[in-house]
């Protein structure tokens, strides 16, 4: 099999384990990476938001916030998981075009002679 | 390791991008001159697998996550200047559309993950290899040592990032306008949860698929060092 046909079927495979990065996270009661907390976590940590931060923390407002749909937070493990699969195709696919894009602009035409 | 918008002030934000347009244009120069048509798919794989493995948060005792980066590999397969190019491409799209990591943090973010972690991992990984065969066991442990290196001074970076912010903003009665935790507590909690368990994370995914390659596709690991 080619190599770049090996790769796409394991990056398939990582889509379809992706879930794991929140099902065992969430077993084990581990919440967000240090300095990620949204505004109402960093109250609950440092006792105040601080006015910057609580200005600028909204400024974008993301499709995908979190890798989930927007109002399916509460909808349990399931839902979120299939989210998170959706989310990483959808990354995955808009990545790869976009790096691929980028790649054919730059690239020269001609191939370096196989080893 | 994505920092979320609101956390760095405006200077060091701007500071992020000034120093990221310049880089970038670099990278699109190096890139124009060593990317050949035949590894334009390489790229956008490689892209996308970082993309993928950042999916994969990890458990951090103390209650928090962390997650590999996969740019150390990148790096390794096709230079760090490539690296710099898929990984600045993965995490715009991660501030886009899901909202990780902060629109105007983003010239930071990719200064620490597009460009840290696939210099200083490609060096350790050159300086590991030595000279060593490309089918040598040497290589694998280089592409572990780098993947280490590599993540490890990124987090560096990042928690010094937050760390300055409450130095460089507060308001009248010193209470910081942003990041609250200045260099005593950003940088050790940055580096203890890569330095424990993130690094090695990194580490063993960058060891393991060069070690995969070594085996079934040793033209991959060759290709930027005949070409550099």
């Amino acid at each position: 099999m080619r190599s770049t046909t090996k790769m796409v079927l394991a990056l398939g495979g990582l889509i379809l384990l992706s879930p794991l990065g929140l099902i065992i996270p969430a077993t084990l009661g581990a919440g967000s990476a240090w300095g990620e907390w949204g505004a109402d976590e960093m109250k609950r940590l440092a006792g105040h938001v601080p006015a910057g931060l609580n200005k600028m923390s909204g400024l974008w407002k993301a499709p995908m916030p979190d890798y989930s749909f927007s109002g399916w937070e509460a909808k349990g493990m399931p839902h979120l998981s299939l989210a998170y699969i959706c989310s990483g195709i959808l990354g995955a696919g808009a990545i790869g075009l976009a790096a691929w894009l980028i790649g054919k602009l730059l690239a020269k035409k001609s191939g370096p002679p196989r080893p | 390791m994505h920092i979320p918008d609101g956390y760095l002030g405006p200077a060091t934000a701007a500071a992020g991008y000034a120093v990221m347009v310049p880089l970038w244009m670099a990278a699109g120069r190096r890139v124009r001159k060593t990317l050949h048509a035949r590894q334009v798919p390489l790229l956008a794989i490689g892209a996308a697998f970082s993309f993928l493995i950042m999916m994969f948060n990890v458990p951090i005792p103390g209650g928090s996550t962390g997650h590999a980066v996969g740019g150390v590999l990148v790096a390794i397969l096709l230079g760090p200047w490539a690296a710099t190019i898929a990984l600045s491409v993965a995490l715009a799209i991660q501030a886009l559309l899901f909202g990780d990591g902060g629109i105007t943090a983003l010239g930071a973010n990719c200064f620490n993950m597009a460009v840290v972690i696939p210099f200083a991992g490609y060096a350790a990984y050159r300086l590991a290899s030595g000279k060593s065969p490309l089918d040598s066991p040497r290589r694998a442990v280089a592409a572990f040592i780098a993947g280490y290196v590599g993540i490890n001074a990124a987090a560096l970076c990042a928690g010094v990032e937050f760390g300055v912010q409450p130095l460089l903003c507060h308001d009248a009665q010193g209470q910081a306008l942003y990041c609250p935790y200045g260099l005593s507590i950003a940088v050790p909690a940055m580096l203890a949860s890569h330095l424990l368990v993130i690094g090695w994370v990194e580490a063993l995914v960058t060891a393991l698929v060069v070690k995969y390659l070594q085996k079934s596709f040793p033209e991959l690991l060759g290709a930027k060092e005949a070409h550099p």
